[in-house]
């Protein structure tokens, strides 16, 4: 049999086995001890022909409810995608390559990866960006080992304002990895600032703190980064860069090392992956950074070229000495981001960013007016926010559901005392007439 | 072609601008009475302001610069570089608008596919479960050293501290060791890469947690003493821990769970096919046997009443390894991939790899120094030019098939081979382009000789040719800055 993958005819394999005088191919194997050899075939379905496979994936994908109007994001955020991405990224110039080894065919590659940490850098205010991390949670905890390993102490204090998933991968990490995490409780939905600064003694490596935090809210590490410094430990923020078009950096807070997910950069939802995480740092801390990072160099004719470089840093060269293990980045996830951010450009990425927050606060506005429904916290929101209702969680999402909307997360599986507070999340793709039918449902509930 | 050489940066002007967003329908509010000022961001994002044919005309430019599967043949050693079905985009591409947190009642088709995925890949390898939660190879690595930490630790065996990593190993190896608090012993293997049993038996002891190798070897070389590896590592206490790496030499043939192995991980962007997208999204299902379930990471997906679930109650789960449940668009394309190939189009990827690598071997032998004189499986490893007069270097080898059109072998990996040239064709690749390539091997082998200079300087006519690295490395330049 054939495959269409494969193009060796039976002559074919008869003419290389006579070339190299080989009898058969189950002389390659023979190597394989008897005992361990499979004697059976793959107890897995035959070969499918490509209307079968089509058929069976589009069965499988009418099993979800795939076109929802999401009024959910916590970590995952439906945004607009500008159709330009899809062309460039699956040209396949770009998505067949692999990691840019042999530079003088891959400066297509090393080029928009020179161009995503610019703009990765000029978004946040920092010096230096890597070339990507796996995921938005990945990278906070590379970031942790990065700011231990930069410290030589070995303890995080971590918001509980952050992800939950985030500190539990921040967790498992910890776990393994050798570095303590301590959590530090929030106050009106933002991190304690007093039991922070309780807590800050000389085994602290770093602060971590996201902004926007996971209830949606705007931190503010402004008023704590200088005691964080004095007592020469690092601020961490995890920040979501679709929001830089309005907030303020962690540049200018003065933060040491920033990370994040960059799914809200044109990266479609895709159940949760894959995603782009980011992490960028002051540039003194440069050699500590973990994966992949470009740099601008000349080739002998004296031309502009890119290529990847501080390698000193790796697994490749370094093994159980290296920064991290990571030896991949989510290379064509950068690429998307980059295509985003230069199609939104200076203005776009400002307007978008004022969209979500109107619509949000309009969202927000309507919701608490209802009787069954009350606001939580006091603080300026970014385009998602709690609510308390005392309805239960489970009509809610059946009534929304039978809309054909999803509605906010409930955090009451995180933690028992926020029972029936409901995390809504409001992007520009949201129209003023989802969003009054979204009110009406709720209103109309019990 | 014009040369092109502009960063997007430089098509930037003031006023022009690429995107269009409907108008804002609900009622505004002054934004600094929603956003205090002092939490406004006062510097310029400096992003540029570009037309969408700029862009478009910008980013086709620059894909033309590069060289991936789809251009040819990418021979690069245990990267798996196969050719990336186009079905397996279309597919992936069903599933964009999924929320990771919708309700589980309205993914069922996605997690079912997850599912059975996983049962795929078990039956594949031979474990018991499989988990698809690592983003990556090495991912998926620091996933399974986490496993065997956990598991060591739930038997209150505090001593096993340190794993033992043969010099062969891929770099992830040790590195993804280290990342999980391990002390690293490493071990020297025998000439052709393979495990030196008694090497082993002296670094083995009741501080060993236990071993990660990679079958076959990073020389292509299977392990013929595989069963008494695993028995000499099991009767120690440790655990054997296999690098998935190469998988694609043995698919049908063997499985790691029947040579005894505990823990491994795979790479589904080498062995089944999925796009390596210029350095990634991978991904890197972990596998575990029996005994190992429990403590694979979280949420595990389960199919219970009828239902699949993602279930969080997992005590003795390492615990999450990122926000969500892995590559999940990656895992698509895997599964399109199975489904095409079937049980036997997959041991018979398996077996026209191994021909090819071996067709490549025999043929290459009289020019390039063969790092092992033998069968090799799915890649095979030269030790630079059989002639070493020339002064040609593996490098100065790389970058003549630059020149002469095609992307180059893995170089100066395996690190135990002096020159390594690590050629790995995939069986994708025919008859006719392997005989091409050897022409051009050959074709290098003869300029060597004749005029080693020519190639010490090649590429000539690619985008750009050989670089300043120490230029680089010396004086980092790692963003654009106007006026520099």
């Amino acid at each position: 049999m054939t495959y269409k993958y494969i193009p060796h005819t039976e002559e074919d394999i008869k003419t290389m086995l006579k070339e190299i005088n080989a009898e058969s191919v189950d002389c390659f194997f023979r190597d394989i001890p008897e005992s361990v050899k499979l004697k059976r075939d793959y107890n897995l379905p035959d070969s499918m022909s490509e209307l079968e496979v089509m058929r069976r994936l589009q069965e499988l994908r009418d099993l979800n409810k795939n076109n929802l109007i999401h009024f959910i994001g916590a970590g995952s955020y439906d945004h607009y995608i500008p159709s330009i991405i899809k062309h460039i990224t699956s040209r396949s110039e770009f998505y067949t390559a692999y990691t840019p080894y042999q530079p003088e065919i891959a400066q297509g590659t090393l080029q928009y990866i020179f161009e995503y940490q610019t703009m990765i850098c000029n978004l946040t205010g920092m010096d230096v960006s890597n070339a990507s991390m796996y995921d938005g949670a990945t990278s906070c905890a590379e970031a942790i080992m990065m700011a231990t390993s930069i410290t030589r102490r070995n303890k995080v204090l971590v918001a509980s304002t952050m992800h939950p998933h985030t500190i539990e991968t921040i967790n498992t990490y910890g776990h393994y990895n050798g570095y303590e995490v301590e959590v530090i409780n929030h106050h009106n939905g933002l991190i304690d600032e007093i039991e922070l600064l309780n807590k800050l003694n000389s085994d602290v490596a770093a602060v971590v703190v996201s902004n926007p935090n996971f209830f949606g809210l705007i931190e503010n590490p402004e008023s704590y980064v200088q005691k964080i410094h004095d007592n020469k430990s690092l601020l961490i923020m995890m920040v979501n860069p679709l929001s830089l078009g309005i907030l303020k950096t962690p540049g200018e807070i003065g933060a040491d090392i920033v990370c994040g997910e960059a799914q809200s950069l044109g990266i479609p939802l895709s159940f949760g992956g894959p995603y782009l995480g980011f992490l960028c740092a002051k540039k003194e801390y440069v050699r500590k950074m973990p994966g992949r990072i470009c740099g601008q160099t000349t080739d002998v004719d004296g031309r502009r070229a890119f290529v990847l470089t501080l390698q000193a840093r790796e697994q490749h060269i370094r093994r159980e000495k290296a920064n991290s293990n990571i030896c991949s980045n989510q290379s064509l996830m950068a690429l998307m981001a980059t295509v985003y951010l230069a199609t939104m450009g200076k203005a776009g990425l400002k307007e978008v960013c004022e969209q979500n927050i109107q619509k949000a606060h309009y969202a927000y506005k309507r919701i608490i007016a209802l009787p069954n429904f009350e606001k939580v916290f006091a603080g300026p929101f970014f385009n998602e926010f709690v609510v308390k209702t005392n309805i239960d969680y489970e009509i809610i999402k059946e009534a929304l559901l039978k809309e054909n909307m999803m509605p906010g997360l409930h955090l009451g599986i995180y933690d028992e005392k926020l029972k029936n507070h409901i995390l809504f999340c409001v992007t520009e793709k949201r129209t003023k007439a989802e969003i009054d039918r979204l009110v009406e449902v709720l209103g109309g509930l019990k | 072609m014009r040369k092109y050489d502009k960063l997007i940066f430089e098509l930037s002007r003031p006023g022009r601008r690429g995107y269009s967003l409907p108008p804002i329908d609900v009622d505004v509010e002054d934004i600094n009475s929603i956003i205090p000022e002092h939490l406004q961001r006062k510097t310029d994002n400096k992003l540029p302001e570009v037309s969408e044919n700029d862009i478009m005309r910008h980013y086709v430019n620059i894909s033309n610069k590069n060289y991936g599967v789809d251009t040819g043949f990418y021979p690069l050693g245990s990267c798996t570089m196969k050719y990336n079905p186009k079905i397996n985009e279309d597919m992936a591409s069903l599933f964009q608008t999924l929320h990771p947190l919708q309700d589980e009642s309205t993914v069922q088709g996605a997690l079912k596919l997850m599912y059975e995925l996983s049962e795929f890949l078990a039956e594949i390898t031979g474990m018991a479960k499989v988990s698809l939660a690592p983003f990556a190879g090495a991912h998926g690595e620091l996933a399974g050293m986490m496993i065997m930490k956990a598991y060591h630790e739930k038997n209150k065996d505090f001593k096993r501290t340190k794993v033992i990593v043969p010099d062969s190993a891929h770099g992830t190896n040790p590195a993804s060791a280290a990342i999980a608090g391990f002390e690293i012993v490493e071990i020297k293997s025998n000439e052709d890469g393979t495990v030196n049993l008694e090497a082993l038996k002296a670094a083995l002891s009741d501080e060993i947690a236990g071993i990660m190798l990679t079958n076959p070897n990073t020389l292509g070389i299977f392990e013929k003493d595989i069963l008494e590896i695993t028995r000499l590592v099991h009767d120690a206490g440790g655990l054997l821990y296999y690098d998935g790496a190469n998988l694609n030499a043995i698919m049908g043939e063997v499985r790691p769970g029947d040579m005894g192995f505990d823990i491994i991980h795979l790479n589904l962007h080498k062995t089944f096919s999925t796009p390596h997208g210029g350095g990634g999204p991978g991904s890197g299902p972990v596998g575990v046997a029996k005994h190992l379930v429990e403590f694979l990471p979280k949420p595990h997906i389960e199919f219970r009443n009828n239902k699949y679930i993602l279930n969080c109650d997992c005590p003795d789960s390492i615990g999450r390894l990122g926000n969500f449940y892995g590559n999940f668009a990656v895992l698509v394309r895997a599964y399109t991939y199975i489904l095409t190939m079937g049980k036997h189009g997959l041991k018979h990827a398996s077996r026209m790899a191994v021909l090819n690598a071996n067709y490549l071997e025999t043929k290459l032998k009289d020019d390039y120094l063969l790092a092992i004189d033998g069968i090799c499986k799915h890649e095979c490893v030269f030790s630079g030019l059989i002639d070493k007069s020339t002064g040609v270097t593996a490098l100065d080898v790389a970058k003549g098939l630059l020149e002469f059109g095609y992307h180059a072998p893995t170089i100066y990996f395996p690190l135990i081979v002096d020159q390594a040239i690590m050629i790995e064709p995939t069986e994708t690749e025919s008859l006719e382009t392997l005989n091409e390539f050897i022409a051009v091997m050959k074709k290098i082998a003869q300029i060597a000789k004749e005029d080693p200079e020519y190639l010490k300087h090649a590429p000539y006519s690619t985008p750009v040719r050989r670089l300043d690295e120490a230029k680089a490395a010396r004086n980092p330049i790692l963003k654009y800055e106007a006026n520099e």
